[in-house]
């Protein structure tokens, strides 16, 4: 081996943690910060793509996005986001903990951070269980469903009941049964031996009625503001709230592909919960090592790089919650 | 000193200045074992250029296959769904396991450190996991061709890729997981270019490859995890008809394309702006004469870079883009010419009253200019809407994408190899042959693909397995060129492995280069450098003298070692 | 930890405890503004309110959970250019989805409904 001269470092002086390619720890702390931060953006990137797709599908297919979100449960995604952000709040305590020697206080937040991420994936899988069990999932899977036990008017998970009402509808009777006639007819309505009509790709009658009737091209989709002024109707000016709502608790008037938006929906929620178990393993591993003192003053870099791991995941919540839960 | 009978005659095996057998990279530890489990950045970088030359091997019988069934009209070889499978292997393995790591992989990791007098890059580890990520991304494409390949063409369309009973999981599984290979270096660079510069190398005082890798390194990190969740939704469709990209349950094929060639287009920047670091090197040193407009070059790097990112639509003007999109990448696709039209006039400037030695790493850099320069100036037809709707989906494309990535990149890497390889190896290859081999090279390289130009315009579609009797005597013609290229490419397999085993000893600075890794011994120890070396202009020759003895450059400001 | 020579200390420093129990207010605060906000319709407003609020938050988290207002301003370009590549990417696509959507907007792209 060559000789080492002074320029290069001799091997005693180096504490155990700093790695033999840098000078000082100084370097390596803020090398690692750098290197986690582009990683982040890596992050931002890969989401990006799917809000790409968010902003897309709702730009082109605004009434998909506004029937569908109903089915999601606003206080539990609002119970989330508070979560998320006081487990973000517990994990830059940990860290400042760790900076300041205060290893048991530090151990405790990132426990107390795990458990945020627990709350976080039990409330996740509260919800997906539901939507499971009601038949809302992506694509072809896409079967809502109705009667006296599947619920699917909105609402019911707020109420959180097993048993459930069965929609009520607000317009005239006569319209009701014109509608219930064509639906029974429209893909994924149940037909009358209770089996789901199969997905054809004829034009939808009721969506050219409407259309003929405002002298439009025959379109894809229903622009919301257009069911306000439905042909067939009572007289006189009608509350667009009480359409709306009546809209969404008759399947037969849901708009076609709401698939799209449950797909979306899971790609989205699922990637960032993937991210929350990843961000939970990275968690774990840095409190094990905590517990065993390996962390202190003077070299707290993975406690840090971890937080602004998590504190990511954060951030894409903070805006999944609106994007999805709170579509109005 | 022991001598013997080499191909120059006789040389003593060790020269002097060389650096002795005993501690260098090479041999600092033994086994198997000690090159995976490596953390040394050098031996990384063999690491990754057996791998990636293996990969170019393959892809490179791939298509000499798919040239020699184009000879004539009809089927020679395969039948036209194996075909289709051949042009997919073809360009995904040169694309995702060749050419993306390519140089910053192969030649960067080695050379990258050493250039800045520093003992490794930032995240050794994160090195090392880049690689196991190419192998593993390697494995699943195998495993992909096991399971009955692909045939949907590298750019994995929709509706095609979602519907054809292929086995485009496993391929786009492994391309997802070279794309983290990919990431973890180009994050590794950042780092440690940001942070391992010695004192008195200010970012201005960089050798021009440093500048290189870093503009690429920035595209690796911001680009490719938008192929990341491209990759992962087109299997997500797959696997569970999640049907965003399917038309029939509402969703839209062409935002497939709109989120493929947003990596996909600063991808081929990734592909070009190391090479163009290589040339910089080359260039100067090979001319004696220290880099012309040395600013501009490394500012245009970092511009190559920005304006990558704003033109990815320019593959979609056939596709159905709306038409105020399309003039605007039209628009901004010919400004990004800008920055690499001012790159090769400082090259040709550098050269101008230079002293050009034509050794083998400059007569690669000379082909890159003509090469290069054809390529890019073909690029603007196709970034001219009207030209572009009769050239899309032709040869003329195949033909201009093979001048620069190709005549671009593969060039300057071979230069740049031809250049590092007494550096890497402790080595001399033969010179004599390897000027032979570019020329073949060259040579064949212009016969194969220039008569694409004529043959696209002309309308011969690309990717097609058949064509009409007009076109034969080009595709004959083009076939030949490929021949004689592939010969090319065997000679200077063929000298280059002999060179390990019988070449005559490298001096440490062969080519009177000053970048600092040409401060150490050929090839380096384990740690880099003996003596920390200092900082200065690495386009400053002057200190530099030949000795015939040991036929090498020698410092004047420093005793012999 | 025992503590070593000053040169060797990391860098760090320390946020104080009360700002990040502010900060979390705050957070807090604005989740409730921005469920709130959906009491009210806006009309094409609302996803605007919506971002805005949430774009606050996520600036409060950066800076503060993160650290960015006492960290080198690189690492804050970092994240800065991958949320400008992001609107960018985005930018074009919906600009690119609204145009060749016949469907979007009544009367548009008459070629495409002349296709035979």
């Amino acid at each position: 081996m060559a000789e080492r001269t002074v320029e290069n470092h001799g091997h005693g002086e180096h504490p155990s943690y700093l790695q033999h390619h840098f000078d000082t720890a100084e370097q390596q702390f803020t090398s690692g910060k750098l290197g986690m931060w582009l990683f982040l953006a890596t992050e931002v990137l890969l989401f990006a793509g799917l809000f790409c797709a968010y902003a897309v599908y709702r730009g082109s297919h605004p009434e998909i996005f506004i029937y569908a979100h109903h089915f999601l449960d606003k206080n539990l995604g609002a119970l989330n986001t508070v979560i998320l952000l006081s487990s973000s709040l517990t994990m830059a305590w940990a860290v400042r903990a760790a900076q300041l020697d205060q290893r048991k206080l530090s151990a405790a937040l990132l426990a107390l951070t795990l458990l945020g991420g627990c709350g976080f994936l039990s409330v996740k899988y509260v919800e997906y269980s539901h939507k499971i069990r009601d038949g809302l999932l992506w694509g072809t899977k896409y079967a809502p469903a109705h009667g006296a036990h599947g619920a699917t008017a909105p609402g019911h998970e707020a109420a959180g009941q097993a048993a459930h009402q069965a929609p009520a509808p607000v317009v005239d009777p006569h319209a009701a049964e014109a509608q219930a006639a064509v639906a029974a007819t429209r893909p994924g309505a149940i037909g009358p031996d209770g089996v789901p009509v199969p997905r054809t790709f004829a034009p939808d009658p009721v969506v050219q009625s409407q259309a003929a009737a405002l002298d439009l091209p025959a379109s894809l989709s229903v622009e919301p503001s257009l069911i306000k002024i439905a042909p067939a109707g009572p007289e006189g000016v009608v509350q667009p709230e009480t359409i709306k709502d009546s809209l969404i608790r008759d399947p037969a008037a849901a708009p076609k592909n709401v698939h799209i938006f449950f797909g979306i929906y899971y790609l989205m929620t699922g990637l960032h919960g993937i991210h929350v178990v990843l961000g939970m393993g990275a968690i774990a591993w840095v409190l094990r090592k905590t517990v065993r003192g390996e962390f202190g003053s003077a070299y707290y870099t993975p406690v840090d790089l971890v937080g602004l791991y998590w504190h990511l995941v954060d951030l894409i919540w903070i805006f999944l919650f609106p994007l999805l839960y709170l579509i109005h | 000193m022991s001598t013997s009978e080499t191909l120059t005659g006789s040389r003593p095996l060790r020269a002097p200045g060389a650096g002795h057998e005993s501690d260098n990279y090479l041999n600092h530890s033994k086994g198997i074992l000690s090159w995976i489990f490596t953390l040394d950045h050098k031996r990384i970088g063999v690491l990754y250029l057996v791998s990636i030359l293996s990969s170019f091997f393959v892809a490179g019988m791939l298509a000499m296959l798919i040239r020699t069934e184009l000879l004539f009209p009809g089927r020679q070889l395969v039948s036209p769904d194996a075909y289709n499978q051949l042009f997919t292997l073809h360009g995904a393995i040169m694309i995702f396991l060749f050419i993306i790591p390519g140089i910053p992989a192969a030649l960067g990791n080695f050379v990258l450190p050493l250039m800045l007098g520093a003992k490794d890059v930032a995240f050794p580890r994160l090195n090392l996991l880049s690689w196991w990520l190419w192998l593993s991304g390697a494995f699943l494409a195998v495993v992909s061709i096991l399971l009955g390949s692909v045939d949907t063409g590298w750019t994995f369309y929709t509706p095609y890729s979602t519907t054809t009973s292929t086995a485009v999981v496993s391929m786009v599984s492994g391309v997802f997981i070279l794309g983290f290979s990919s990431i973890f270096t180009g994050l590794n660079f950042i780092v440690t270019i940001h942070k391992l510069r010695p004192k008195g190398m200010t970012w201005f005082r960089m050798p021009l490859m440093l500048w290189a890798l870093y503009a690429t390194a920035l595209i690796q990190v911001l680009a490719t995890p938008v192929l990341g969740i491209t990759l992962l939704l087109l299997i997500m469709e797959r696997v569970m008809g999640i049907g965003i990209f399917d038309s029939r349950l509402g969703g839209d094929p062409v935002l497939f394309q709109h989120f493929f060639w947003f990596y996909s287009h600063p991808a081929v920047y990734i592909m070009i702006l190391p090479a163009m670091g290589v040339i910089s090197e080359l260039i100067s040193v090979f001319s004696r004469k220290h880099i012309f407009g040395y600013r501009f070059i490394a500012f245009s790097s970092v511009a190559i870079a920005a304006f990558g990112f704003l033109v990815w639509g320019h593959h979609m003007f056939t596709s159905g883009q709306s038409d105020l999109i399309t003039v605007i990448f039209s628009a901004l696709t010919f400004s990004v010419s800008i920055p690499s039209a001012i790159k090769v006039f400082n090259w040709l400037a550098t050269m101008y009253k230079g002293r050009i030695q034509l050794d083998t790493p400059m007569v690669y850099a000379l082909s890159f200019i003509v090469l290069f320069s054809i390529g890019g100036l073909t690029g603007l037809f196709l970034g001219a809407l009207a030209t572009d709707v009769h050239l899309h989906d032709t040869y003329f494309v195949v033909a201009h994408f093979h001048y620069v990535m190709f005549g671009g990149t593969v060039i300057a890497f071979l230069g740049g190899l031809h250049y590092w390889w007494p550096k890497m190896t402790g080595r001399m290859y033969n010179e004599s042959l390897g000027r032979v081999a570019a020329l073949l090279i060259f040579l064949g390289f212009n016969v194969t693909f220039f008569t694409q130009f004529v043959m696209g315009s002309h309308g011969m579609p690309r990717r097609y397995f058949d064509y009409l009797p007009q076109f034969t005597i080009y595709h004959q013609i083009s076939t030949l060129g490929s021949y004689l290229m592939a010969i090319g490419f065997f000679l200077c397999g063929a000298y280059l492995v002999h060179s390990l085993y019988r070449g005559e000893a490298a001096p440490a600075n062969p080519w009177g280069a000053n970048s600092l890794e040409w401060h150490t011994p050929s090839p380096p120890p384990h740690d880099n450098f003996e003596h920390t070396p200092e900082a200065g202009d690495p386009y400053d020759f002057t200190d530099w003298t030949y000795d015939p003895a040991i036929r090498g450059y020698v410092a004047k400001s420093r005793t012999s070692h | 930890m025992a503590s070593h020579a000053s040169h060797d200390h990391a860098s760090g420093h320390v946020v104080p405890l009360w700002l990040l129990f502010a900060v979390l207010g705050v957070l807090l605060a604005l989740t409730w503004m921005t469920v709130a906000a959906t009491w009210f319709d806006l009309g094409k407003l609302n996803i605007y309110v919506a971002m805005v609020i949430a774009g606050v938050k996520a600036t409060l988290v950066a800076l503060y959970f993160m650290h960015l207002r006492w960290d080198r301003p690189f690492n804050g370009l970092v994240l800065l250019v991958s949320l400008i590549l992001l609107v960018l990417f985005l930018g074009f696509a919906m600009r690119d989805g609204k145009a060749y959507d016949p469907s979007r907007i009544p009367g548009y792209a008459p070629g495409i409904q002349r296709a035979p």
